[in-house]
């Protein structure tokens, strides 16, 4: 039945599937199961959002720091290359007991300081740290405009 | 009659019906059993341990009748509560990705253990007999998926819990949450570029990304295991690290700090809150069972060398998961530990410890490991 290579290979991602597909359908039911014991008494007052007790001022969305952007961006590229890397981490070993060990060794080599060369040109851009030093816009401060001393 | 031929066939090894009976039961096993039962007892142990570590009350309330069993019964009354609690939504919430956050915090976790091996294969149709390792023609693989991309698929699908926590946080049309939603995917991101890197290291060392194959590489000592070694070590304390940060636990949790910090899922109640709840328990369960996998020999149970070849296929079986559960359950006690053992660290020191420590740590080790086999060979 599962003889070759490629009808096994097929029955596991079959089987990861139905892993995907059970684990969301047990899910939905959970939740649907949930909708009908719970009760629902939804007024004005329940639907507004948390703080503190405080009538939220202003919407929830709001600009945010582009410094999150930035980390996900690198993050991005970064998983990319991590990703790519893998195949050849897995033939290094036959490529060693092949006796082309050196050659091995500078294609990973190469694969993980383009990486490395990719961390030290966004740590010299100081998009790393966490905390910046307030520019000159930043720094200003905000216009007074209540007028109180 | 042809009913009863498909019935007949499902219990005969290589019939369709007997490959599909066998994963369901597998699947079913892991995620229904399992990774909820054993995340249910460690939300009773995290509050019994931090109790005793930290001299608080603990779980003192919940019983049944006279029955309390040092609060055991707390996570029955956790499940029977958010079943029924009532759920809020605000009004303003995106409701449809409102609902869906909580299924991509939870589902991911759960799905992860398709790839991981729980015990040693069992021989079909001779498991009463003694089964030497390797000889048996109708193995059963304790494993749901045998998949060649292997550790890929479980960063593939971790991965997509960023969502679940990033969407949270954006749906509730909270500024807090949306805040925590931030702090979630940036932390998230950041450390699974150092758990990638960690574990290419053990890719050189294995050749494969297929935890099966890894598990079968390592022997049944304790020195043939995937941590022993200095390279080895040193991926091993990268990625548990960078694994910790990921379940956003103490002493990384900066996202969502139970009674202090306003996390991304301050907006959910009920049973979505119970999802996220029990969502960050299945991912310590399952990320301890990948790290058993990979760096501590997997199902083999230590210091009894040709097990095999001396007890019966069944015996045999149990005795390896058992090992694996105990492996695995003393893994998460282990994370629970240092969960009430640390301190939690400022929001820039984590990302620096990220970026700029263990980063560049985990991309000199790659090479340091490359160079070790070259010079071992």
């Amino acid at each position: 039945m599962l003889e070759s290579a490629q009808n096994f290979m097929q029955f596991q991602f079959g089987s990861a599937l139905a892993f995907v597909v059970i684990a969301c359908l047990f899910l939905f039911v959970t939740l649907l199961l949930g909708r009908l014991l719970r009760p629902a008494t939804q007024n004005r007052d329940k639907g507004t959002v948390y703080e503190c007790g405080e009538t939220p001022l202003g919407g929830g969305w709001f600009n945010f720091n582009p410094r999150f952007y930035i980390v996900a961006l690198v993050f991005l590229i970064f998983d990319v290359e991590v990703a790519f890397t893998y195949p050849v981490a897995t033939v290094f070993q036959r490529w060693v007991g092949r006796g082309d060990g050196a050659l091995a060794f500078v294609e990973i080599a190469a694969f993980v300081l383009i990486l490395a060369l990719g961390l030290a040109y966004v740590w010299v851009k100081g998009d790393l740290e966490w905390l910046q030093p307030a520019t000159a816009r930043n720094a200003e401060p905000p216009a007074d405009t209540t007028g109180a001393p | 009659m042809h009913m009863w031929e498909t019935i007949k066939g499902s219990f005969e090894y290589g019939h369709p019906g007997f490959t599909g009976l066998s994963a369901l039961i597998k699947i079913v096993y892991l995620m229904l059993a399992f990774g909820p039962g054993l995340a249910s007892i460690l939300t009773w142990m995290e509050r019994r341990q931090s109790s005793l570590m930290q001299d608080r009350l603990g779980p003192n309330r919940a019983n049944i009748g006279r029955f309390k069993a040092w609060g055991i019964t707390h996570f029955l009354a956790d499940a029977l509560k958010f079943m029924v609690k009532e759920d809020f939504v605000p009004v303003k919430a995106h409701k449809f990705l409102f609902a869906l956050a909580p299924v991509l915090a939870l589902a991911p976790a759960l799905i992860v253990a398709a790839i991981i091996p729980f015990g040693a294969p069992l021989c079909w149709g001779h498991l009463t007999e003694i089964v030497p390792t390797g000889t048996c023609g109708q193995a059963v693989d304790l494993q749901i998926a045998r998949l060649d991309v292997g550790i890929l698929f479980y960063f593939a699908i971790s991965s997509l819990s960023v969502y679940g926590a990033t969407l949270a946080g954006w749906s509730s049309y909270n500024k807090w949450a949306m805040m925590g939603g931030l702090r979630a995917s940036s932390q998230m991101m950041s450390y699974e570029v150092t758990m990638g890197m960690a574990v290419l290291s053990m890719f050189l060392i294995y050749g494969t990304l297929e935890p099966g194959a890894m598990v079968a590489q390592q022997g049944y000592w304790p020195w043939q295991w995937g941590i022993w070694g200095i390279p080895t070590a040193l991926s091993f304390f990268l990625f548990l690290t960078a694994a910790i940060a990921e379940t956003k636990r103490t002493p990384f949790d900066i996202p969502e700090g139970e009674p202090e910090i306003i996390g991304y899922f301050v907006e959910y109640s009920g049973l979505r809150f119970g999802m996220f709840f029990l969502g960050e328990f299945i991912e310590i369960v399952f990320s301890s069972a990948l790290m058993v996998t990979i760096f501590l020999g997997g199902w083999h149970l230590p210091f009894l060398d040709g097990l095999a070849d001396r007890v019966p296929n069944i015996a045999f079986v149990l005795i390896t998961h058992g090992a694996w559960i105990v492996k695995v359950f003393l893994f998460t006690g282990f994370q629970l530990l240092i969960r009430w053992s640390l301190p939690r660290f400022r929001s820039d020191q984590l990302m620096q410890l990220g970026w700029q420590r263990l980063l560049p740590v985990s991309i000199a080790n790659v090479l340091i490991t490359a160079g070790w086999i070259l010079y071992s060979r």
